[in-house]
């Protein structure tokens, strides 16, 4: 993928999100949640990021700041040149028609109310009250079917689909406007297996066909690996590693990466000359409560006293290729890597 | 549909046979009869007025002959307006109580539902804390205790509004009545109807609607509404049959002359046929209103199927 040529479409810059959260019971205090802290990336025009990481570690809230379904606390995310975060109301809800979401839980994404045809059809009437039933009938329809369902299925309700059906008009929601990007917060993860390759599938085929960006977030390393250019691991709010996809797998930086992979039940052989590699142990700790310096120190097996003392930045691995693209937030991440 | 209401209606025949049951006995044990007056009578006007309404026959022949009665449509004579079916006075009464009563009701929705949906929007602000607290106020103050306390201020302090009386059903007379009567359940509407619009306002969907790039108005009005009202549908039953027992107060308190004080009167003077009359009555409303809200219920919620 040489995306890196053209123009980011979307430029994320030390984005935070901070929840406050209420400790210490009725007269406690608030405490800022660092759910996402400064995260900054970019995203090419038909490129997908692949955004990993363990349950709780503030994907799902990165991915809505972005679209602005929850407010930023501080930073900026460029869309096309405009900072979206500061737009008035009515100037968001005009981009939004190029910036879509596909959810986890595909049926509570659903109206229970409103029969699919609706549904898939209303992103439509809102952006283009000027259409016509017919033509929004024959649009939906389109769509419809272009997500592999039968166009009979649109005067039905949600509870009659199943999981799979439910994401495919979930998806078909999302694309009714032909946007130009789409944030897949684990749009697979509530699926059976099979289901999810097609799904996986149908979002590739749709991105080749209409060329748009995805942002596609999961905690399973297998689907991320299958689908996206570029990889960013998110540890408690913070990118660990950003890799292309291929440079991440074979020469993972972060020992938190290596963890992962190493945790991923994927048959690799690479994986044996990385016997050396720490398992990931324990939960993460407490984003409320997050050690001093690198956040990962309190699992991570190459820890030093350097480590406390001070958030490590991002780094570029190299000068030139895949390592310029490669960059990776831990002190120690030279001795770490003994593949080659 | 119509085969289920027809199904619920005839479910509710045994209900309301038990209803009848328990009315009848239970106001039998209440001391004293319907000719018991004050004014005393001669003993054998008394024996002839019992045998002409069967009182001196045994209590379970009595309670045969009101059902067999009953199933034909027929409510019996009063036996204190004595010129009066039962029948008659219910239909006299009745276009006055469900006029205060509908409107309390309707009133209590569109007011409930409108506080609790901006209490919703704005959560936890000064208008969130003031609805609410309003709220908790009408749901713990009776409505024996409001009514007066209408009265005594709008009524007679500031004579604002009629203390009492029905004034041929003006206007100025009902709005002491409605709004003692629906006060409660406005308060308990707009809690509910919080607690709900919360709950839906965090709902997936309603984040997908936002996604969609639907204006927020419409994001309320189209989706969270509608599901936000199935807690306010389904409080509907109980809110009748509160809002015909609030009568029965409010009615006797301002002088009304709806169904509500013939029960309390007709308590009062043991005219039988009088209560057991506006029991069933009560009872086939409430039934018919809980299957009128089970079919809006319906018409909400499309994975409500009625088989
Ligand atoms: N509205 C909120 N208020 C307070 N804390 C929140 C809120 N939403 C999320 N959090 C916290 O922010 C952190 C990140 O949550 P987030 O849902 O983004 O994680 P995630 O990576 O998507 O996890 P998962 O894989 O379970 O979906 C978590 O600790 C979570 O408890
Ligand atoms: S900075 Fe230190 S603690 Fe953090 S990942 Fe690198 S080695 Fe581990
Ligand atoms: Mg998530």
């Amino acid at each position: 993928m040489s995306a890196s040529a053209i123009q980011p479409i979307l430029r994320v810059r030390d984005l935070a999100v901070h929840f406050p959260v209420r400790v210490g019971g009725l007269f406690g205090r608030w405490k800022p949640l660092k759910a996402v802290d400064g995260v900054s990336f970019d995203i090419m025009a038909g490129e997908t990021l692949g955004i990993v990481g363990e349950s709780g570690c503030g994907k799902s809230t990165l991915g809505r700041a972005v679209l602005r379904l929850i407010p930023a606390t501080a930073g900026q995310v460029v869309w096309l040149g405009d900072d979206l975060l500061t737009l008035e109301p009515d100037d968001m809800r005009r981009r939004r028609r190029d910036l879509q979401i596909v959810f986890q839980d595909p049926l509570a994404a659903l109206d229970p109310r409103m029969t699919v045809g609706d549904i898939v059809a209303e992103p439509l009437v809102t952006f283009h009250p000027d259409l016509g039933g017919d033509e929004v009938r024959r649009r939906v329809r389109d769509m419809v079917a272009k997500v592999g369902l039968s166009p009979e299925m649109i005067n039905r309700y949600p509870h009659e689909f199943s999981g799979g059906q439910c994401q495919r008009i979930g998806v078909a929601r999302a694309m009714i406007l032909r946007p130009k990007l789409i944030v897949c917060d684990e749009p697979v993860s509530a699926l059976d297996v099979s289901i999810q390759a097609q799904i996986i599938n149908l979002l590739m085929a749709l991105q080749r066909e209409f060329g748009l960006s995805l942002i596609f977030i999961s905690h399973n390393l297998s689907v991320v690996r299958h689908i996206s250019h570029r990889v960013l691991v998110l540890y408690l709010g913070r990118v660990a590693e950003l890799a292309p996809r291929d440079e991440l797998f074979a020469r993972p930086r972060h020992p938190y990466t290596q963890a992962l992979m190493a945790a991923a039940p994927v048959p690799d052989p690479r994986r044996e000359r990385q016997k050396l590699r720490a398992r990931l142990e324990g939960d993460p700790p407490s984003p409320l409560d997050p050690p001093s310096g690198c956040t990962f120190r309190t699992r991570c097996a190459r820890a030093t006293e350097v480590c406390a003392t001070a958030m490590p930045g991002l780094e570029t691995v190299g000068p030139d290729g895949a390592a310029a693209q490669h960059h990776v937030a831990c002190y120690h991440w030279r001795d770490g890597f003994r593949n080659k | 549909m119509l085969t289920y209401a027809i199904k619920r209606l005839f479910g509710a025949i045994p209900t309301l046979l038990i209803l009848v049951t328990i009315a009848f006995f239970l106001i039998r044990l209440a001391p004293g009869g319907p000719f018991d007056d004050e004014r005393e009578i001669p003993a054998e006007i008394k024996a002839n007025l019992e045998r002409v309404y069967h009182l001196d026959e045994p209590l379970i022949q009595q309670f045969g002959r009101y059902v067999l009665a009953l199933a034909q449509g027929d409510f019996g004579p009063s036996f204190k307006y004595k010129d009066y079916t039962v029948t008659e006075l219910i239909w006299g009464g009745f276009p006055v109580s469900l006029r205060i009563g509908g409107i309390a009701i309707l009133l209590a929705i569109a007011i409930g539902a409108g506080l609790g949906t901006l209490a919703a929007l704005r959560q936890n602000s000064r208008l969130d804390y003031t609805v609410m607290g309003f709220a908790m106020t009408g749901i713990a103050i009776p409505n024996f205790v409001m009514a007066p306390l209408l009265t005594l201020v709008l009524g007679v302090h500031l004579k604002l509004l009629p203390a009492g009386g029905w004034g041929g059903g003006a206007v100025r007379n009902m709005i002491l009545p409605i709004v003692a009567l629906a006060l409660p359940h406005i308060a308990y509407i707009s809690r509910l109807m919080r607690g709900s619009m919360v709950e839906v306002l965090r709902s997936n969907y309603i984040r997908t609607a936002r996604a969609k790039g639907l204006p927020e108005r419409l994001t309320i009005l189209r989706h969270a509404l509608r599901a936000a009202l199935l807690p306010v549908v389904s409080y509907l039953g109980p809110a009748t049959a509160g809002i015909i027992t609030g009568s029965v107060v409010i009615e006797q308190i301002f002088g009304i002359p709806g169904i509500g004080r013939y029960f309390v009167q007709g308590a009062l003077n043991r005219d039988y046929t009088l209560v057991l009359g506006v029991v069933v009555f009560y009872g086939v409303l409430i039934v018919l209103f809980n299957l009128l809200v089970d079919l809006l219920y319906g018409l909400l919620d499309p994975k409500v199927r009625y088989d």
